[in-house]
């Protein structure tokens, strides 16, 4: 299969990439891992007159702590937050979900910013930034924005950025003392898209919940935030009814559909599961076990 | 519109003029005539068509040519030096680790780059490194076989002085 021909470009400066996305807008893409846009090209499923490779500018590969924030740029790999101790150490539910995006080999060359640029209502990195409560900077030549991951999704494969921008950066802020956090992800086979994924970032705050962020993989129209459930929790003591409350409210907030890998009760039932031990399993991380 | 590209492919620099939307796979196969790199799905899932770039695994069927201009590519028939098999070579051999050897050659190359990475592998680990190549005979535990006697193998080979390695031979 070959896709429909375009023009390709792979500018070496980020204004460089700006100025083409200016020039082209809705004609031209943006090309970083490809792992998920080559096989839409070549299925046809889009066919830009323009491709803006951006792997030609290695400045964008980084991740890095800086005044209380975690920033993350477009070129970082799953592979490399597969393997990045700052993720594993403090960031856990970033480095239980990175291993879990496709497989080892798209993990080489799929990048974060990619994957929630795509928009895949079944990706796992969305979920992850809604429960992080992450921003995401979207640049274009006339400037930058950040908009909250939760105003970024705006249904299957749609999104608030524009022709004219790049997902320039990945904006998380720092963890604090008392982080724990876990993705629990639920496949047919490896390297499957998810059935259900539920990604929990929590922080405790002096046996307290000071802060619960709770993203679902798979069950709605695009990654969802279960507000109501990360709201039960504020304040209070992670004990089994705060913890059970939790998941219920997050499983209503799932909005399934039945397909091949299951029904609606199933797939709203996993949430439920998953939020209970994602949560136990995320306090026990925030007080420095597991 | 062709686009000129000069990619090194196992070692030797070639050059030539490719349409943007031509993916890797198809230039080293019908270009360059490398036959050896198989595409199996076409759609980013089996892993058939793996090459090494710049010393990773790669699915070349989701790759552009123009992507891997002034770039290092390893295919299998890169594999072999100076009329020698590579280890791994020897080891799939050895243990049978294929049938129809279609998925063979992404699953030397994929193993391969995990021997550099990790020379002493777990079967965890070589399951796990090769859990985005699939093969549909032989139900991998011939091929998980050869990866670990390929990792004795270089390993042993490593360990040997290379004055010694000179005199035997």
């Amino acid at each position: 299969m070959l896709p429909a021909p375009f023009e390709y470009h792979a500018p070496r400066t980020v204004d460089e990439a700006l100025d083409l996305l200016d020039e082209f807008g809705d004609d031209a893409k943006v090309l970083a891992g490809g792992q998920s846009l080559i096989p839409l090209l070549k299925l046809r499923f889009a066919s830009p007159g323009h491709l803006v490779d951006i792997n030609k500018i290695k400045e964008l590969d980084f991740i890095e702590e800086r005044d209380g924030t975690l920033r993350i740029g477009p070129l970082f790999r799953h592979k490399s937050a597969e393997r990045s101790t700052l993720l594993a150490s403090r960031y856990h539910v970033m480095a239980d979900a990175a291993p879990m995006i496709a497989d080892p080999i798209i993990r080489n060359r799929g990048t974060i910013a990619g994957s929630v640029a795509h928009a895949d209502p079944s990706g796992d990195w969305g979920t992850v930034l809604l429960a992080m409560d992450a921003g995401l900077v979207l640049r274009s030549k006339k400037g930058a924005r950040t908009v909250k991951a939760r105003d970024f999704f705006s249904g299957p494969f749609s999104t608030a950025l524009e022709p004219t921008e790049i997902l320039s950066e990945i904006r998380i802020p720092a963890a604090k003392a008392m982080t724990g956090g876990s993705y629990l992800k639920l496949e047919r086979k490896v390297g499957d898209f998810a059935t259900v994924a539920v990604a929990i970032h929590l922080r405790m705050d002096d046996g307290k919940v000071g802060s619960a962020g709770i993203g679902l993989t798979a069950v709605g129209p695009q990654n969802l935030k279960a507000e109501k459930a990360e709201a039960s929790l504020e304040g209070v003591r992670l004990d089994d009814a705060a913890i059970k409350q939790a998941a219920a409210l997050a499983a209503d907030a799932a909005d399934p559909k039945a397909d091949q890998r299951g029904s609606v009760e199933y797939k709203r039932n996993v949430v439920r599961v998953f939020t209970e031990r994602g949560l136990k399993r995320a306090s026990e991380r925030a007080r420095g076990g597991g | 519109m062709g686009q000129p590209i000069t990619v090194t492919v196992n070692g030797e620099t070639r050059s030539a003029e490719v349409e943007p939307r031509l993916l890797l796979v198809h230039f080293l196969r019908e270009k360059l005539r490398l036959t050896g790199t198989h595409i199996g799905c076409d759609t980013t899932h089996c892993g058939a068509c793996t090459v090494l770039v710049e010393g990773t695994p790669v699915k070349s069927c989701t790759m552009l040519a123009v992507q891997a201009d002034g770039q290092q590519v390893t295919t299998v028939e890169g594999l072999m030096t100076s009329g020698a098999l590579h280890p791994i070579q020897v080891a799939f051999k050895q243990e049978h680790g294929l049938q129809c050897g279609f998925c063979t050659p992404g699953m030397m190359l994929t193993s391969v780059a995990l021997l550099k990475d990790n020379p002493d592998p777990s079967e965890d680990n070589i399951r796990w490194a090769l859990s985005g190549n699939i093969c549909r005979c032989t139900g991998y535990m011939n091929i998980v076989k050869a990866v670990k006697s390929a990792a004795v193998q270089m390993k042993a080979a490593a360990e040997v002085p290379a004055e010694t390695a000179a005199a035997r031979s």
